[in-house]
Order: C-alpha cells, then structure tokens, then sequence
C-alpha cells in the first residue's frame, strides 16, 4: 500500500523471471523502471492508426477478440465485448484506466504501472482509438502520492514528445474497498463520491460526462498493448486455449519471497507459490482473490490458476491475489479480522450491505473469539446466505464468498471454537495483514 | 401473449419500507432488518396485477418490473 512495500517488492524482484515474462520483461531484463525512451527503444509507438480501421471494421477490437483477452481487474470480463459495446455507440467516448487496486492484498498493478508505466498508458491510448475516445482518465488512489508523482511524470513525458493525440488525465480518489468499483470511478470523475452506483444506466451506454465510457483495468490494458503490436497468434502461446496469456499475481503470506510475479494463466497454484519460494512448513490453506476472495484448502494447491478449473471450487483468479498460510494459525480469527475490514469499507447505500455485513463479521467475531452462542452457525450461514446479490455491487457478495469458504475450508477451527472456545492458534499474532477496519473518511 | 416480466430493486434508493412484501408476498419476502428479498425474479402472468401495484406503491420507487431480461 505504501511506498516502501513497493521498493521492496522492486528490490527482490530482480532474482528471476518465473516463465516467458510479458508485461515484466522490460523489468526483467534491466532492473529499473521504463522511461519513454526504453520504452519506445523496445516497443517503438503504440500503432494507433493500425487499431482504428475503416467503415464497419475495428482491427483491434477484433485482435483483442481473436487474443481471448479478458479482464485481470477482478470480474475477468471478455474486454473485446466490453470494447465493441463501447465503441458501438454514438458520440465521443471516454477511457478510465482503474489503476485503484483497493484490494489490500494486492500489489500487481501498483508494480506495473512503477516499472512500466507507459506499456499501460499505450494500452489506454489504444483503447481510446478503437472506441473513439478523446480523453483518457487514470484513476489512483489518494494516499499513494510517490506513484502519482511517477505517473505524472510519465505523462508529462508523452506530452513532451508528442507520443499521443488524446488527452490524458491523472486523477486522486479517495481510496475506500469499493471506490475501485468502476461505477465508483465514473460518479466521481461526475463531480459525485467514489461509491458504487449500481442501478442502469450501464457505464458503456452513460458515464463520464453521459458519453460512452471504458473503463478497464491497468493490467488489462498493458496486454491489450502487446496484443496490438504482436497479435492474437501470439497472445495464444501462452496461457490455455480458453484462457489465454499471463497474468500477474501477488503472493503473500508464509512463502520467503512474497511479491508480485506474471505467470501464464493455468498455472497450477502450487507452482506459483514455488515461484514465491514456497511455504516453509507445510501449507494449510490458500486465499485466492484477497479479502473479497476464496479459502481453498491445502489441497486443493495442484489446481490450475483458471477460472474454468476453479470454478467448481467456488473461486475465481480475480485480480491475482494468492496468500498461503501455513503452520499454526488460525482460520476463522483471519477471517474475523478481514471481515471487519469489509464491513466498516461498506459504502453504506443498500440496507442489506450496511446492516448484514456487520452483523456477520459480529457474528464472525463471537465466532473466532471463541464465545458462540448456540444459534451463531445457523445465523451466520442465514445471514451470509442473504449477502450475495442484494447490493449495487459486488461488495457484500465478496465478503459472503470469504464467510462460506473460511466455515468450509476450516471445518475443525469451527468444531473446536463452537465446543471447546477459540483454539490456541486464534492467540497467535496476525498473518495476513489486515489495514485498520475504521470507515472511509471522505467519498469525494 | 406477452413478454415475462422481472422484478429489479433499486438498493441505493431501497429504506426498507417494506410495502413491496405485503403487497407481493409470493416473491418479496423481508429480512430481519426490513429489506426485500427476492424470492423469485420472474413474475408469472397470474401475479402480473400484484407486481404492478406493488410497484406502483413503493414509496422510494425502488422497485422496477423490467420487460424480458433477468
């Protein structure tokens, strides 16, 4: 979240490139951030008039089709869908590169846009041309003001060597769990808080200033970059034929090298967390996809990083989140203390969000603390039952898919808080960093 | 015959008030706090007049009955 765990990050990141690095290999290859001239060196202009096309055709929105590219914001959306449906209508549209990565687990793409910030910006000025954009607006987190800083840089640099014919704009969100919602990121750049909206019109038809808007993720749009330069031939080779490509993850949690890694999609977990230097002791659970993520358990590790192979797990890659956690520790105070976290980031703007996430992280409080009264599992299961699908976003659903795989993935810390009182690794100190669960102080 | 029809809840603008489960409570049922939950999003034709005026009637128009899509 800060500056000094990204240098840290950047530091070790040096030791090896797991697989055939795309986004990182510029990194890889030379250990310190690309400046517009390394980059344009190895990348050469971002091949704007080649993505808009003539009457009827979109060259690059057919490329990023033919690529299977989708979304690594989280949703993991097909983004030529998401292109096409911009594009298709009418008047000027406008692009929002979500760089907020609120997810506190994460790290990836406050990496990419340090170490290659304009294989990013590239991706946007693409996206632009293909949807008929005139402006593009990054989007940033408030507090992280040493990348706003490079960023600004980064633009200033485009500006000065005439890269791009398109406005950039880099703005400061207040930085709340659901301001990264990308419904969050338009009202505000509306003059309005960075909160969830919800209800239709949808973002493609009415956004920014009422025109069309894209918005995508940072990382989506620096392999949409390749994608643009190299083909969909060669976005295929790495990756599986449904989900093709690579994808970056950050990995925490009990391995020696924690950080943020690209790896190809369908990698299996366990080979991943190798990559990280493995857990010490033996691996009790992993978290896939943050706070709002899934526990697996340990072993289900061998499970390739797809959606296709994790969805009969009730998990998702998301947006590359991987925590493993090994040795004595405790499942369900984890879990209490991420939950927490999500009830007190809820935008408090649908009852089902701002009165049952609370009252379940209580619930899963009494739980963790090990003082459970008799009827706390089938109230938690009742009320976690009623998150998911009743709010204007995904939030509630996120912490209920956390609540219902902590009580499946932990079944002997559940027999042994509700029996005999929290288990003697529930006094153990935190392992998952967990930021202070205090509500959001401004939306605006 | 007509296209089905399927019922959407405004959760920003939805306080609670909780008309919508009275006046439709084969697919509105209320949570411990008040909120609808929706039983059923598809509104079969025999229900049509119930969903009509329970949507008319919320008082925060919160309530949508939408043609076709779920």
């Amino acid at each position: 979240m800060n500056s000094s765990a990204t240098a840290r990050l950047t530091t070790r990141h040096l030791a090896a490139a797991p697989g055939a690095p795309r986004l990182l290999a510029d990194w890889y290859a030379t250990g310190r951030p690309a400046a517009l001239a390394d980059h344009l060196g190895r990348h050469g202009p971002p091949p704007v008039a080649a993505a808009v096309g003539g009457r009827g055709s979109m060259p690059l929105v057919e490329a990023v089709e033919a690529a299977g590219l989708s979304g690594r914001g989280g949703a993991g959306f097909p983004t030529a869908r998401k292109l096409r449906a911009v594009a298709e209508r009418r008047g000027r549209a406008v692009v929002v590169v979500n760089a907020m990565e609120s997810e506190p687990a994460s790290r990836k793409d406050q990496f990419l846009l340090h170490v290659a910030p304009h294989l990013v910006l590239d991706g946007a000025v693409l996206a632009a041309a293909a949807v008929g954009a005139d402006t593009v607006h990054v989007c940033l987190p408030r507090d992280r003001s040493a990348q706003y800083r490079r960023l600004s840089a980064a633009l200033d640099e485009r500006r000065r060597a005439r890269v791009d014919r398109v406005r950039l704009r880099l703005h400061a969100l207040p930085h709340a769990y659901v301001s990264s919602e990308s419904t969050s990121l338009v009202r505000w750049l509306n003059g309005g808080p960075a909160r969830p909206q919800g209800s239709p019109p949808r973002t493609h038809e009415r956004g920014v200033g009422r025109r069309p808007t894209l918005v995508n993720n940072a990382e989506t749009l620096a392999h949409l970059a390749l994608i643009a330069r190299h083909g969909p031939d060669w976005f295929r080779r790495e990756g599986t034929p449904d989900e093709p490509g690579t994808t970056l993850v950050t990995v925490s949690g009990a391995v020696a090298a924690p950080g943020v890694l690209e790896v190809a999609l369908g990698t299996p977990l366990a080979t991943v967390l190798d990559h990280a230097q493995g857990p010490a002791q033996p691996l009790r659970a992993l978290l896939l996809g943050g706070f709002a993520g899934t526990w697996l358990p340990a072993a289900h590790q061998d499970t390739p990083l797809t959606r296709r192979d994790l969805a009969p797990l009730g998990a998702a890659p998301g947006a590359g989140v991987l925590i493993a956690v090994a040795g004595p520790v405790c499942g369900l105070t984890e879990t209490a203390r991420m939950l927490a976290y999500l009830a007190a980031h809820s935008a408090r703007q649908c009852g089902p969000c701002h009165l049952g996430l609370p009252a379940v992280a209580d619930d899963f409080a009494a739980l963790a603390a090990g003082r459970a009264d008799p009827g706390l599992l089938s109230r938690l299961r009742r009320r976690t039952g009623l998150l998911a699908d009743r709010g204007a976003c995904r939030h509630p659903d996120g912490a209920a898919r956390l609540v219902a795989s902590a009580l499946h993935t932990f079944p002997d810390d559940v027999g042994h808080h509700l029996t005999r009182g929290a288990c003697p690794a529930a006094h153990q100190p935190p392992r998952i960093p967990v930021p202070p669960a205090t509500p959001p102080e401004r939306w605006r | 015959m007509s296209r089905p029809r399927t019922l959407r809840i405004d959760r920003i603008t939805c306080t609670g008030q909780g008309l919508c489960a009275e006046l439709l409570p084969e697919l509105i049922a209320l949570d411990e706090w008040g909120y609808p939950v929706l039983k059923d999003r598809t509104v079969p034709d025999r229900l049509r007049t119930h969903a009509r005026r329970a949507v008319a009637a919320c008082p925060r128009l919160a309530l949508h009955s939408d043609r076709g899509r779920p």
